[in-house]
């Protein structure tokens, strides 16, 4: 059983006399225990879809389930989904006590099961101690801890997370990546979390769909996300990454003075490789890879590798991560003439 | 530094008496409720007494037009609390055909000359045939102070993060149960301003309620009507308790918004 469907849903606004489509048809499955992330642009549709599985927005079509049951037009409270807002909406004029008992209120719960499970749940999201401290006297990752243990606490079939570590600053957010996977795995709840940032998407998801202009433009796993983008936007979204297009014939696409291997492709075709995947050397290099020479526009020292811009003679610029591994020298110059190379698995035929 | 300290001494001579000239009617009120006064009138000093205090209610007109205001204060406040409150949501929230005009009706109520809202509202009633009373002045205080606490509740609605609601819906509370527990504890700062404004307002009106009091008389009407055979100490107590109530009620209001920071 599927904790989450939505079947070919969409979404429809009235703006100015015209109708505007915010979702254009989202079909997903999103499985019972899954860290399940919509990555997308704002704008995407990624949050209208998130408040359509809340309750907040009906769909103009389709359909709404969740574990199996049709809820398309049932009020959020009504849902057995909790969500974490993106501002936490936790409620100024209680103490973090009682905001996280606040659930387990409206729905009538014993007040002694109520002390134990909210006991538990602080515990959990490690505020004990603080029970009696309001939200404006918190930090923002407490606040966060505050707003999740809120939600969590119901024991929700699903926990939607909306944008939830925008606020946080840089080392706060990598913490919170973190602790929010070690809070899903031990409490075993489905997490949908809507984020526009690849990185905390590839970090914490089972699997991730890319969302873009009210489509989803792939679903899969994090690493085939990266590694096999289906489509330019994916690629463009996830990472840095290259794009090489032109007509290839027998399997071989010509670019710029080189080639690169397109086994059983002809005709026009576009072609991705990731920056890491390159080798970038002096000499042609030999044997059955994609080889393409070039001129090095800008050489960057970033730490842990180099990143080299190379301009190729047909005008493309092609990035090439060089990792520091042994010493931090660089093989090549700016305005040196250099060979980039990769093995032919490394190149995805995307469709445009 | 010279010329910056005269400075400073002049800005705080003028501070001062700003503040002196702000109490000091307040202050003469105040000190003549207990004057120990002969004459009939109270506008020199002859002793200090408490007698007012202990005669406070022994002018029975007075005590009638007292209890008059208070009632018709209260409940015209209740009344404008609910509809200002149930109006400055919906102005605040909401977009809604005629919500311009509403808008705009509001602020009319706050800028019409009292005098002009008073008679129009005297030939309301005479051609509606409603008798005069202290019916008709609540009705008349709901409908000067309204504008008020329509006003403070949406300045306080505006600001509210819509996702407090949602949140309060998403865990499980029903839409009135989301008002009672999120909402309305939320904008309560605004309810309470603008029903303390209108209570304020109700208390001391004089030029609207003359219009339509018909033969009740409340406070202000009272203390007009007494001018010319002078008006009697009570009046200053009455005047001292109204103003220490409402010193309290702000003092309350402002160690309570200091604690709620810190």
């Amino acid at each position: 059983m599927h904790a989450i469907q939505l079947d070919d849903v969409v979404k429809e606004y009235q703006s100015h006399g015209e109708v505007v489509q915010a979702v254009k048809g989202v079909t997903l499955e999103i499985a019972e225990g899954e860290f399940f992330s919509l990555l997308g642009p704002s704008g995407c549709g990624k949050t209208t879809t998130m408040r359509m599985i809340a309750g907040f927005e009906e769909p103009s079509r389709g359909v709404v389930k969740l574990l199996g049951k049709d809820v398309t037009n049932v009020p959020p409270n009504k849902r057995d989904v909790n969500m974490v807002f993106q501002s936490y909406a936790l409620f100024p004029h209680m103490n973090v006590w009682d905001n996280v008992a606040f659930g387990l209120k409206q729905r009538g719960v014993a007040q002694a099961e109520i002390r134990q499970r909210v006991t538990e749940m602080l515990e959990i999201v490690d505020l004990t101690g603080r029970e009696k401290r309001r939200p404006r006297e918190m930090s923002g990752g407490q606040q966060q801890r505050v707003a999740l243990a809120r939600a969590l606490v119901n024991r929700p079939r699903a926990l939607l997370l909306d944008e939830p570590l925008g606020a946080l600053d840089l080392k706060l957010r990598q913490a919170m990546q973190i602790e929010l996977k070690r809070i899903q795995r031990e409490v075993g709840i489905t997490f949908v979390y809507v984020t526009h940032d690849q990185n905390e998407a590839l970090t914490m998801s089972d699997r991730i769909a890319v969302m873009n202009d009210g489509l989803v433009e792939q679903l899969a796993g994090p690493r085939e996300i990266y590694e096999r983008p289906a489509t330019q936007f994916v690629a463009g979204f996830i990472g840095t990454s290259n794009l090489l297009a032109g007509t290839a014939a027998a399997g071989v696409l010509p670019i710029g003075g080189g080639r690169v291997l397109v086994p059983g492709q002809d005709g026009d075709v576009s072609v991705t490789v990731r920056p890491e995947k390159i080798t970038i050397d002096t000499a042609e290099p030999n044997g059955q890879v994609s080889a393409v020479p070039g001129t090095v526009a800008e050489v960057v020292y970033l730490g842990t590798y180099n990143s080299y811009a190379v301009a190729l003679a047909d005008g493309a610029e092609v990035t090439v991560f060089q990792q520091n591994a042994h010493d931090s020298t660089t093989t090549a110059e700016r305005g040196d003439s250099v060979w980039l190379s990769w093995q032919p698995q490394h190149s995805y035929v995307i469709g445009s | 530094m010279k010329r910056n300290r005269l400075g400073d001494r002049v800005l705080h001579l003028y501070t001062w008496l700003i503040i002196v000239w702000l109490s000091a009617p307040i202050a003469v009120m105040i000190l003549f409720g207990f004057n120990d006064k002969k004459s009939k009138s109270n506008t020199s000093w002859q002793g200090f007494t408490l007698r007012w205090y202990q005669e406070l209610f022994s002018i029975s007109d007075l005590s009638t037009a007292l209890i008059n205001s208070l009632v018709i204060a209260v409940a015209s406040t209740l009344v404008t609390a609910v509809i200002g409150t149930m109006l400055g949501l919906a102005l605040g929230r909401f977009r809604f055909r005629g919500k311009g005009i509403t808008n705009f009706l509001v602020f009319v109520a706050i800028s019409t000359p009292e005098l002009v809202m008073g008679s129009s509202l005297l030939s309301l009633f005479v051609s509606a045939n409603m008798p005069r009373d202290s019916f008709t002045i609540i009705i008349a205080h709901v409908l000067f102070s309204l504008s008020f606490v329509t006003v403070t509740v949406r300045a306080r609605v505006v600001t509210l993060d819509p996702s407090l609601e949602e949140a309060a819906r998403d865990l499980g509370a029903s839409a009135w149960g989301t008002f009672r527990q999120v909402t309305l504890p939320a904008i309560m700062p605004g309810v309470a301003a603008g029903a303390m404004l209108a209570f304020a307002l109700s208390v001391d009106d004089y030029v609207v309620t003359s219009f339509v009091n018909g033969s009740t008389i409340t406070f202000p009407l009272w203390i007009v009507g007494s001018v010319k055979t002078g008006i009697p100490p009570q009046v200053n107590v009455m005047g001292t308790l109204i103003f220490g109530v409402g010193v309290l009620i702000a003092v309350a209001n402002f160690v309570a918004a200091r604690r709620r920071r810190t």
